[in-house]
């Protein structure tokens, strides 16, 4: 159940960019590596978003394929099953290109039509 | 009413992060190495952790216990004559499954980092969320006992590619298991190739001198910036 825990993080997050303005829908960038279960984080955020600037907002969550990249012999390529070790070369010296990401990419804020003067 | 994009790219977990880089300044201020120790519930950490906190020539152990509920840990590892700092998550929602950098941070008071050299933080059993959150450790170990079976690693990967070394225990049971150690070997080495392992039983004694000498190496390590 860390969905809890990253539900208050994604709360946390979007409250320091939303300037106490009402938040219709929070953009969530989840990688494949991330071992997130979309529906409960999606149960997690509504409660957690209780009595903040997220109550009712919708969550949106972009899955980001899992890739990887073999530092030696320059291959880059997507996983479906955690097999990190390169195809080509065999080797171990393989970094995550994306898979990782667990970030609010954007929010979108209800907000009144401005009418002051400019 | 309109609606308005605000583009924010940050990522969620950040804030634990900037915690866990302030809890490890104040432990590299202390000199004080810290191990984050972590595994599913019943795989041997505190009988791991029996068998060689009183036993680390030359390096002063302390150990911070991070349990759901009770003391029974902390009270095993205390009679070992180490200070212990007992640090319960059932604070909330009945309990967290995991530490985060904030509830280490709160704990940190409580700690004789004057009187220690290695820190050893025994995590709360759970091969999923603790491997999500940073203490301020400046290494990472798991438990794996042959009674979890071969495919753990590629259920846990997240766990198994967070950690610098992965202790197999419990092997004593072997003979009485439909166990496959090359197996397990394998998988462990498609998601974290090359990492380092140690094949011991704790109940035995098996391989324990390897797990001894990884922590004193561990102690002995400069230090590195966060």
């Amino acid at each position: 159940m860390h969905e809890l825990s990253l539900s208050s993080a994604i709360v946390n997050t979007v409250v320091k960019h939303a300037a106490d303005r009402r938040v219709a829908v929070v953009n969530l960038r989840v990688g494949r590596l991330r071992q997130v279960g979309p529906d409960t984080l999606e149960f997690y955020f509504e409660f957690v978003a209780r009595d903040s600037v997220c109550e009712g907002a919708r969550l949106n969550q972009e899955v980001v394929e899992a890739r990887l990249r073999c530092n030696p012999c320059g291959l880059e390529w997507g996983i479906e099953l955690p097999a990190f070790r390169c195809p080509t070369c065999g080797g171990s010296d393989v970094v995550v290109a994306s898979g990782n990401e667990f970030e609010v990419d954007s929010i979108e804020i209800e907000e009144a039509e401005c009418i002051a003067p400019r | 009413m309109h609606r308005t994009k605000v583009k924010v790219v940050e990522e969620a977990l950040d804030a634990n992060n900037t915690i866990a880089s302030a809890n490890r300044a104040d432990f590299d201020r202390a000199g004080v190495k810290v191990v984050n120790f972590m595994s599913a519930p019943g795989a041997g950490k505190t009988t791991l952790l029996e068998r060689v906190v009183a036993d680390l020539p030359g390096v002063r152990v302390g150990v911070l216990e991070g349990d759901v509920q009770g003391s029974m840990d902390a009270d095993r590892l205390a009679s070992l004559h180490v200070p212990v700092t007992q640090l319960n998550t059932d604070q909330g929602f009945g309990g967290e499954c995991h530490l985060d950098a904030n509830m280490v941070r709160s704990a940190i008071p409580a700690l004789p980092l004057d009187e220690i050299d290695l820190l050893i933080v025994e995590n709360v059993g759970n091969l999923v969320c603790p491997a999500e959150f940073r203490i301020g450790e400046d290494t990472r170990v798991m438990v794996t006992a042959v009674t979890e079976g071969e495919d753990k690693p590629l259920k846990y990967p997240l766990m198994f590619r967070a950690c610098e070394l992965v202790l197999i225990n419990k092997i004593d049971l072997l003979p009485h298991l439909d166990f496959d150690l090359d197996h397990l070997l394998y998988n462990i080495d498609q998601v974290h190739p090359d990492v380092e392992r140690i094949i011991l039983s704790a109940r035995t004694g098996e391989g324990i001198d390897g797990w001894r000498e990884w922590l004193l190496r561990v102690a002995a390590r400069e230090q590195v910036a966060a």
